[in-house]
C-alpha cells in the first residue's frame, strides 16, 4: 500500500504497480472490497495528495482537484461560480458519503448515474489525467465510454477537472425515490452561457453514458428573449422538452423503466428551462 | 495480502493493528481486532450509517473507509463519546426522549448528532427542523419513526448550548 503525499508519490506508485487500485473517497470501491468483488494487491491512497485538493480559478475556468468531495462542492464560493456543480454534489447519499466522496471518484467510476456526470457534460468539462510521464486532457465525452468504462489507462489517474466560469443560471434536477441516498432514475443538468448566448442540457441516468441533448440546445437557443431572460413563445419550451427526451436512450432496470425515464426528463427539462428563465410565459 | 502492522489513532489512543488483511474496512478492525463494537455493521454499503465515525472531525461511515489508509487520522467511534464512564450531552438526551429503542442505530445517529452540533454556527440558535433532518439522512432507524430522535436533538442543543461541548 502506499499512502501518497504527493502527486509524483502517486504517479511513481502507480508506475510501479500498473494495476493498483486507485482509492480516493472510497465510497463505491469500498463496497466492491467489503462483498470480496474487488480483489487487489497494491492500493494508492489519494486523500492526502494536497495538489488534488481544493479548487482555484485559471482565468475563466475553474481548475477542480480530483480530491474535492462532495460537501466541499457546496461551500464558500463554489455554488455562486459552478451552481449545477453544488446542486448535484447536495443531491449525492449522505453527509457521510458527502464527507467522503470525491469529484474525481464520480468520473473514475464512471456510473450512468454520476450525479456530477451530466453537470460536467454540459459545461463541456475537461479532464486532466496525469502519469509519471505528463499529463493529458480529454473531453468528458471522451473520457467516459460506456457503463463503468473510460479511457484512464494502467498508471494513469485523474488530476484535475476544468470547467469554464459562466454568466448565466444553472440548475441540476434529480428524480429519486426519497431525499438522501438515492441513485438517480434521472437527472438533468442545464446551464446557461449568456455571453455565448446559448443553453447546454446534460442528461443522467438514461443512456450508458451522459448525454448531451444538442438539438433541443440548439432549437431553444434561437427562442430567448436574451435581453429579457426570457422564452416568450410556450410553444418553444414545450418543443425543447420534446426534444431533450429524444436525445435519452434508457433502458427498463429495477430503479424505473424506460417510458418513466422519458417522462421524467421531459418534465425536468421544462422545469431547468423556465427556472432559468423565469419570465417565460407558464 | 497482508499489511505489516500499523498503528490507528482511536478516541485519543494510539492502537497497534498487527498484521492485518489489506482489505479490512476500518468499522471491521474497529470491532474485530479492537475491541470497540459501538460502532455497528449492518449494510457494509453506507447505506445505513450504523457505523458512523468521526474521522478528523468529519462524520464518515467506517465501513467504507480502508482501515490500513486510517493511519495518522484522529479517529472518533460512540466510544470515545463518553471516555471516562459519564454520559455525553446527546446520550443523556437520547434518554430524556426516549429515542431508543432497539439501540441498533443509536451509536451512528449519536455520531452524528454530536457532528452536526460540533458543526452548527456559534449564534447560539437551534438548528431548524431541515438542518437537523439532513444531518440525519445518512442514519436509518427502522422502530423509532424519528419523532423521539428529533426531540432528542432538540434536548441536546439546549444542553450544549448551555454548557459548552
Amino acid at each position: 500500500m502506499t499512502i501518497a503525499r504527493t502527486l509524483d508519490d502517486a504517479c511513481a506508485a502507480l508506475a510501479e504497480h500498473p494495476d493498483a487500485l486507485l482509492l480516493a473517497g472510497g465510497t463505491d470501491l469500498m463496497v466492491g472490497v467489503n462483498r470480496g468483488q474487488v480483489r487487489f494487491d497494491h492500493v494508492v491512497v489519494l486523500d492526502r495528495v494536497d495538489e488534488l485538493r481544493g479548487w482555484r480559478r485559471d482565468g475563466d475556468e475553474l481548475v477542480l482537484g480530483a480530491g474535492l468531495t462532495y460537501a466541499e462542492m457546496g461551500r464558500g464560493e463554489l455554488p455562486t461560480l459552478v451552481p449545477a456543480l453544488a446542486q448535484a454534489a447536495r443531491t449525492v447519499g449522505s453527509p457521510q458519503i458527502r464527507n467522503a466522496g470525491t469529484l474525481g471518484g464520480n468520473i473514475a467510476t464512471s456510473s450512468p448515474a454520476g450525479d456530477t456526470l451530466p453537470v460536467l457534460a454540459a459545461l463541456d468539462a475537461t479532464i486532466v489525467l496525469r502519469t509519471s510521464n505528463g499529463t493529458r486532457r480529454l473531453a468528458l465525452d471522451r473520457f467516459v465510454t460506456g457503463v463503468k468504462q473510460n479511457a484512464l489507462e494502467p498508471g494513469e489517474l485523474i488530476e484535475a477537472v476544468r470547467v469554464p466560469v459562466l454568466d448565466g443560471p444553472q440548475e441540476f434536477l434529480k428524480v429519486g425515490t426519497r431525499n438522501a441516498m438515492v441513485i438517480s432514475v434521472a437527472s438533468l443538468a442545464l446551464v446557461v452561457d449568456g455571453a455565448g448566448r446559448n443553453v447546454r442540457v446534460g442528461l443522467g441516468s438514461v443512456a450508458p453514458v451522459p448525454v448531451r441533448a444538442v438539438e433541443a440546445e440548439a432549437h431553444i437557443g434561437g427562442c430567448i428573449d436574451w435581453d429579457a431572460a426570457s422564452v416568450p413563445d410556450i410553444a418553444a419550451v414545450d418543443r425543447f422538452a420534446e426534444l431533450v427526451v429524444e436525445a435519452a436512450h434508457p433502458i427498463d432496470d429495477h430503479r424505473g423503466s424506460a417510458a418513466y425515464r422519458n417522462h421524467a426528463v421531459g418534465v425536468l427539462a421544462r422545469r431547468a428551462l423556465l427556472r432559468a428563465f423565469p419570465g417565460s410565459a407558464p | 495480502m497482508s499489511t505489516g502492522p500499523y498503528v490507528l489513532r482511536v478516541n485519543g489512543h494510539d492502537h497497534e493493528v498487527p498484521d492485518a488483511h489489506l482489505g479490512e474496512s476500518l468499522l471491521w478492525v474497529l470491532r474485530e481486532r479492537l475491541g470497540l463494537p459501538g460502532s455497528k455493521n449492518a449494510c457494509e454499503e453506507g447505506e445505513c450509517g450504523s457505523c458512523s465515525v468521526q474521522v478528523d472531525g468529519d462524520l464518515v461511515c467506517s465501513c467504507l473507509v480502508l482501515a490500513a489508509a486510517a493511519v495518522g487520522r484522529e479517529v472518533t467511534t460512540i466510544e470515545g463519546l463518553a471516555p471516562d464512564g459519564e454520559l455525553a450531552d446527546v446520550q443523556r438526551a437520547f434518554i430524556e426522549a426516549g429515542a431508543v429503542q432497539c439501540g441498533f442505530c443509536t451509536p451512528g445517529l449519536l455520531m452524528a448528532i454530536d457532528t452536526l452540533l460540533d458543526d452548527l454556527p456559534d449564534d447560539g440558535a437551534e438548528p431548524d427542523d431541515l438542518t437537523v433532518r439532513e444531518a440525519i439522512s445518512g442514519n436509518l432507524c427502522r422502530c423509532t419513526g424519528y419523532g423521539r430522535i428529533l426531540a432528542a436533538v432538540s434536548i441536546a442543543a439546549g444542553i450544549r448550548r448551555e454548557h459548552g461541548a
